[in-house]
């Protein structure tokens, strides 16, 4: 019958009018600056720089190698190379960025430098209260607002982070075996050269065992 | 005093919203100076304490009439479009001011030989109920007269404008 | 203070104020005080009408609505009254700019002069005429021409798009919601609003002689809302403004103060209308029960008004938009023929009331044949409509 829907469609919106004051369930949104919802795991929009430890400076991953910057469809990555050089996570001396600055207003969010990044040193950030008062200075991020800890990262992509954690500690340990057995050898060759040295100094007639390898 | 302001004022909406309806390029302009026109007229008849008149002058002037030639407009060419200077010298110019004259002549003739009160005291108050009787009483017939011829042009309307197959069909 | 001078605390009011002018100047200064009332309660009632519109709205689709400025968002009005204030005033460069600025300054005066003849409470109404009703129709047919206006001047394709649906809206609505008005004027003889609300104010026992209770009142009452919600350009009528498909209709290119001018005419227009139908249909200022007649007629305006606002945001946030053939169909296929044998209906009451003469017999035996009347026609009407229609999946001619 005609207009039959009409009352239907009428007593359901009353329905949902009445129980919106009722049932806190039924609201389908939140009051947001209060109350926040997660962001979904997989949520991106502005890259970032990851950094170990409690120092920014020293413990920032990238190595300058501005790969990212090249990479950068819209060319929003300015990087500028140090002079000198400073230990990385795992001891070895790089290069460090005198200057990284991102103009989010030019950013679009590809996640490229992401993916080209082989030091695991750039990755995307959560973060959307970003607005500002200055349209040009105000949304060109510099090393220091762009640096965040590694702790951020786990928290923001647990999965993505564990991934990445469990590949540099991997590196790290290979490195450090490395290391290691370098050392060994070398403590060895020393320990050797030392013995040899001490076995020349005491008997420089009888040297029966000694520089022979 | 006051009322030969009013009536001044008036006027000069009424006549400068006609003259414009004649003399501007702009089709759709001279549609709205039309309009302004009914406006003055409708006032004119509310000034003058015809409330029925002055308010079904509104009703069906401005809210039928008008829209219909602004339809008319939109519908037949580009709306907006000046029209050329040269229109109003066109071929058929000397034919066209034949005509307004004709009518203007038996307009002013018809107005000058009708007896009109001169002063206010003749003017009588007309209720809506008392045209409402007229209506049904002594002009009963004329008014089914033009009810029909209205309801003939409206069937007309239609069939000329119904789709050639659907013609057909009835 | 007793009941009767809380009735008239505002007729009172008007001559106290009055009376403080000489002699001369009394008419006029009354005329502007009413005219001052109109222009501060009506635009009042418009920014209170946007906040509970819009947090309506939000509960009938369970979210909470603006509740930031004020407490529960009641201020959101003069934040947003602020924000179009100061906003920049862009008029597009094609645009035909005289009649640009006009369209909606002819709208929001076309509409307050609707108010002039609205009785909001005993001897409450600026205007006292004859043809009252006739004035309504008259400014509410002047509105189309001020929509067509903007649309056109804007020089912009949704804009002319928005105006011409409007405009074909407006007139194929207007015969019905005209045709449904004349039952009412028809039964109390005359076209002034005050005497049709005096011709309702009776009871029996306690329930009122409302028109809206006789059969061909109700039918009338329906058929008037229907057409008013097409009439305002309110949903499920809103083609001519509809966001997905307009942008904005007719005022896609106002913005800032013009903008909130359309806003604010297109509210009061759905509150004169709203006003018209509680005049003709639902008592006017009368109270709906005997025993409730000391609460003061103005406030049984305004809470009626506020009721067929609530009714409108109700039905905003239930109905789907039609389409134009639909909303055609229905004005010319359904509300015409109704509202045309509404009229008959009318008349055959009127005169089967002084065949049968009185008696509650009589009365039930004209109460029953017009409301059969009408059912039928309804029930026979509709089912035709709803056979013609055919309604099957959708096919589509070029995406398949």
């Amino acid at each position: 019958m005609l207009g039959e829907g009409i009352l239907k469609g009428l007593a359901e919106t009353a329905k949902n009018f009445a129980g919106s004051f009722v049932s806190e369930d039924r609201l389908t949104t939140v009051e947001y600056p209060e109350q926040r919802l997660l962001p979904i795991e997989n949520t991106r929009d502005f890259p970032f720089l990851v950094y170990d430890g409690e120092d920014p400076e020293a413990g920032l991953r990238c190595v300058s190698c501005q790969i990212c910057e090249k990479e950068c469809p819209p060319k929003c990555i300015y990087i500028v190379k140090s002079t000198d050089k400073k230990p990385d996570y795992v001891g070895k001396p790089q290069f460090y960025p005198a200057r990284f600055d991102i103009d989010i207003s030019v950013c679009m969010s590809c996640q490229i430098c992401v993916e080209v990044c082989p030091f695991e040193a750039i990755k995307m950030d959560t973060e959307f209260e970003l607005s500002t008062d200055d349209r040009f200075g105000g949304l060109i991020l510099d090393k220091h607002k762009l640096a965040k800890s590694n702790e951020h990262f786990q928290r923001i992509h647990p999965t993505e982070a564990a991934e990445v954690d469990a590949r540099l500690a991997e590196e790290k340990e290979k490195v450090e075996a490395k290391a290691k057995a370098a050392a060994e050898a070398a403590a060895a060759k020393s320990a050797a050269e030392a013995a040899a040295r001490k076995a020349d100094a005491g008997s420089a007639g009888s040297n029966a065992e000694g520089v022979k390898p | 005093m006051i009322e030969g302001l009013i009536f001044g004022l008036l006027s000069i909406l009424t006549l400068a919203g006609a003259a414009a309806a004649a003399l501007l390029r702009n089709l759709v302009h001279c549609a709205l100076s039309l309009s302004v026109t009914f406006v003055g007229l409708a006032l004119m008849y509310l000034s003058l304490g015809a409330q029925f008149v002055g308010l079904s002058q509104i009703l069906v002037y401005i809210g039928a009439v008008a829209i219909l030639v602004v339809f008319a407009i939109l519908l037949t060419r580009g709306a907006g479009a000046l029209t050329p200077h040269r229109l109003i010298a066109a071929a058929g110019w000397r034919l066209g001011w034949i005509a307004s004259v004709a009518v203007g002549f038996v307009l002013i003739v018809a107005l000058v030989r009708s007896p009109l009160p001169v002063s206010g005291d003749h003017a009588v108050k007309v209720t809506v109920q008392q045209i409402g009787q007229a209506l049904m009483g002594p002009y009963v017939l004329p008014l089914e007269i033009v009810a029909i011829l209205l309801t003939v042009a409206l069937i007309g309307a239609v069939i000329v404008a119904m789709p050639e197959d659907q013609k057909e069909m009835r | 203070m007793n009941s009767a001078t809380l009735d008239q605390f505002f007729v009172l009011l008007q001559h106290h104020v009055a009376a403080l002018f000489p002699t001369v100047l009394q008419p006029w200064v009354s005329m502007i005080l009413g005219v001052v009332g109109i222009v501060a309660v009506f635009p009042a009632i418009f920014a209170l009408t946007t906040v509970l519109e819009r947090k309506g709205l939000g509960r009938m689709q369970n979210r909470l609505g603006p509740n930031r400025v004020g407490p529960f968002g009641i201020l959101q009005p003069i934040a947003d009254a602020i924000k179009s204030l100061t906003k920049e005033d862009i008029v597009p460069r094609n645009a035909d700019d005289v009649v640009h600025f006009l369209a909606p300054v002819v709208l929001v005066v076309a509409i307050f002069l609707g108010y002039a003849v609205l009785p909001v409470g005993r001897n409450m109404v600026l205007l006292n005429i004859d043809a009252g009703i006739l004035l309504f129709f008259a400014v509410g047919a002047s509105t189309e021409l001020s929509i067509f206006m903007a649309g056109w001047s804007s020089r912009n394709k949704y804009s002319l798009l928005g105006a011409m649906r409007a405009v074909a809206q407006m007139i194929s609505y207007e015969v019905p919601l005209l045709l449904a008005a004349v039952v009412a004027v028809m039964m109390t003889g005359s076209l002034a609003p005050t005497a049709i609300v005096q011709a309702q104010g009776g009871f029996t026992g306690i329930f009122p002689h409302w028109y809206v209770f006789t059969p061909w009142g109700f039918a009338g009452f329906t058929l008037f809302v229907v057409a008013a919600l097409a009439e305002t350009n309110r949903s499920p009528f809103d083609l001519p403004e509809g966001e997905s498909e307009l942008v904005a209709g007719y005022f896609t290119e106002y913005s800032g103060f013009k903008f909130a001018l359309f806003f604010l005419g297109e509210y009061l227009g759905m509150m004169s209308i709203a006003g018209y139908g509680i005049t003709l249909f639902l008592g006017g200022w009368g109270a709906p029960f005997s025993f409730l007649t000391f609460i003061p007629s103005w406030a049984w305006f305004f809470a009626k008004l506020f009721l067929a606002i609530f009714f409108f945001i109700w039905l905003r946030g239930t109905l789907p938009r039609l389409r134009q053939d639909q909303l055609m169909n229905f004005a010319w296929k359904f509300m015409l023929p109704l509202s045309l044998l509404n009229l008959c209906v009318a008349a055959a009451w009127r005169f089967l009331g002084e065949w049968l003469g009185g008696g509650t017999v009589a009365e039930l035996i004209r109460w029953l044949v017009c409301a059969a009347v009408l059912v039928l026609a309804y029930v026979l009407l509709a089912r035709t409509l709803l056979r013609q229609q055919n309604i099957s999946p959708r096919s589509y001619r070029y995406a398949d």
